[in-house]
């Protein structure tokens, strides 16, 4: 049924080490890309790495992927919502004002 | 799973149908609290944001007086140990005593280096004086790539104050984890884990993960800003 159910049928071990090498992974390319100048584009290549192993550790460490209840996926999805609510409202009020 | 209605595992309370239903209702109640430890972290994050977006030549200087390398080699110590933590279930699911006991004492070996490197973080923070409060100095630091400029240090003593209050809730967040996993490690002990029934397991699992996502942002947001040369 869901993908933190009992059954043993595959094993998951493959996919768990997967994902441990692509976070290492992620780490090691957020550090290297912090040294390079990439203009305004730093912060968000770093969280686009960030949200990208965010994904990875949701999906398959927390069986998002796979888990059977609609309503979970509900939750996370508006826990997801109202923070970029909070941030974005928050940074056109702030980011806009003309005194600086 | 419908042999169980017929001889009662004792794991399954009586209020819920089935073990399924009580596994999802189990990891739904997580899952709520987790959305409500996202808004709790969300309102620092959006501060953060906030004073990063006006006082970035500052953030950027106190920033870099961070040991990135520390933070990174954290960030993969957490990592290390959100795979110690899905060992640690799949050995319960698949009837692995020592296996589960052994991923469960790497996990809180992981998260007990983890504080023991923030504490060397901080001390270093110490002495430098760049705790925000009566000894506080910040004077005479150029901002990065900005050669002859010098960081307000009263912008950059909001940085510190976010730095130290972000990354002590998190490091807050790993002592009850650890707390978490000690209680797990001797309810494993016990045996109280099987196949069938091992949702305390999951339940520390997805706190101990969240754990490392709010730390997987913190990384690049508090150590690497502006550090390219």
């Amino acid at each position: 049924m869901s993908g933190h159910s009992t059954a043993g049928h595959s094993s998951p071990l493959k996919k768990y080490f997967a994902v441990w090498i692509a976070l290492l992974l992620g780490t090691w390319l957020t550090y290297q890309a912090s040294l390079l100048d990439l203009g305004r584009y730093n912060a968000a290549v770093a969280l686009i790495i960030a949200t990208t192993k965010a994904l990875l550790v949701t999906l398959f460490f927390m069986h998002l992927k796979g888990a059977s209840e609609k309503l979970l996926k509900l939750v996370v999805a508006s826990t997801i919502f109202f923070l970029i609510l909070l941030l974005a409202l928050s940074m056109f009020d702030y980011g806009t004002r003309s005194f600086s | 799973m419908a042999a169980h209605h017929h001889h009662h595992n004792p794991a399954l309370l009586h209020h819920f149908a089935t073990e399924q239903q009580q596994r999802d209702s189990a990891s739904f109640g997580m899952w709520i609290f987790l959305a409500t430890e996202v808004m709790f972290f969300g309102g620092l994050f959006c501060a953060y944001l906030i004073y990063r977006h006006w006082y970035f030549g500052d953030f950027a200087a106190a920033s870099t007086s961070i040991n990135a390398k520390l933070g990174g080699a954290n960030t993969a110590v957490l990592i290390c140990s959100s795979l110690t933590v899905v060992l640690a279930i799949w050995a319960a699911q698949t009837l692995r005593r020592s296996l589960m006991l052994l991923m469960l004492v790497l996990t809180m070996l992981f998260g007990a280096a983890f504080l023991g490197i923030k504490g060397i973080e901080y001390a270093d923070k110490f002495h430098e004086h760049h705790v925000p409060g009566a000894s506080f100095n910040f004077d005479h630091e150029e901002i990065p790539n900005h050669p002859g400029q010098y960081a307000e240090p009263r912008h950059a003593e909001i940085f510190f104050a976010l730095y130290f209050i972000m990354t002590g809730l998190h490091a807050l967040h790993m002592i009850i984890g650890l707390g978490i996993f000690s209680w797990l490690f001797w309810a494993a002990w016990k045996g109280r884990f099987t196949p069938e029934y091992h949702t305390p397991l999951e339940i520390g699992g997805l706190y101990w993960h969240f754990v490392d996502i709010v730390w997987i942002y913190l990384f690049p947001l508090l150590y690497l800003i502006d550090r390219h040369k």
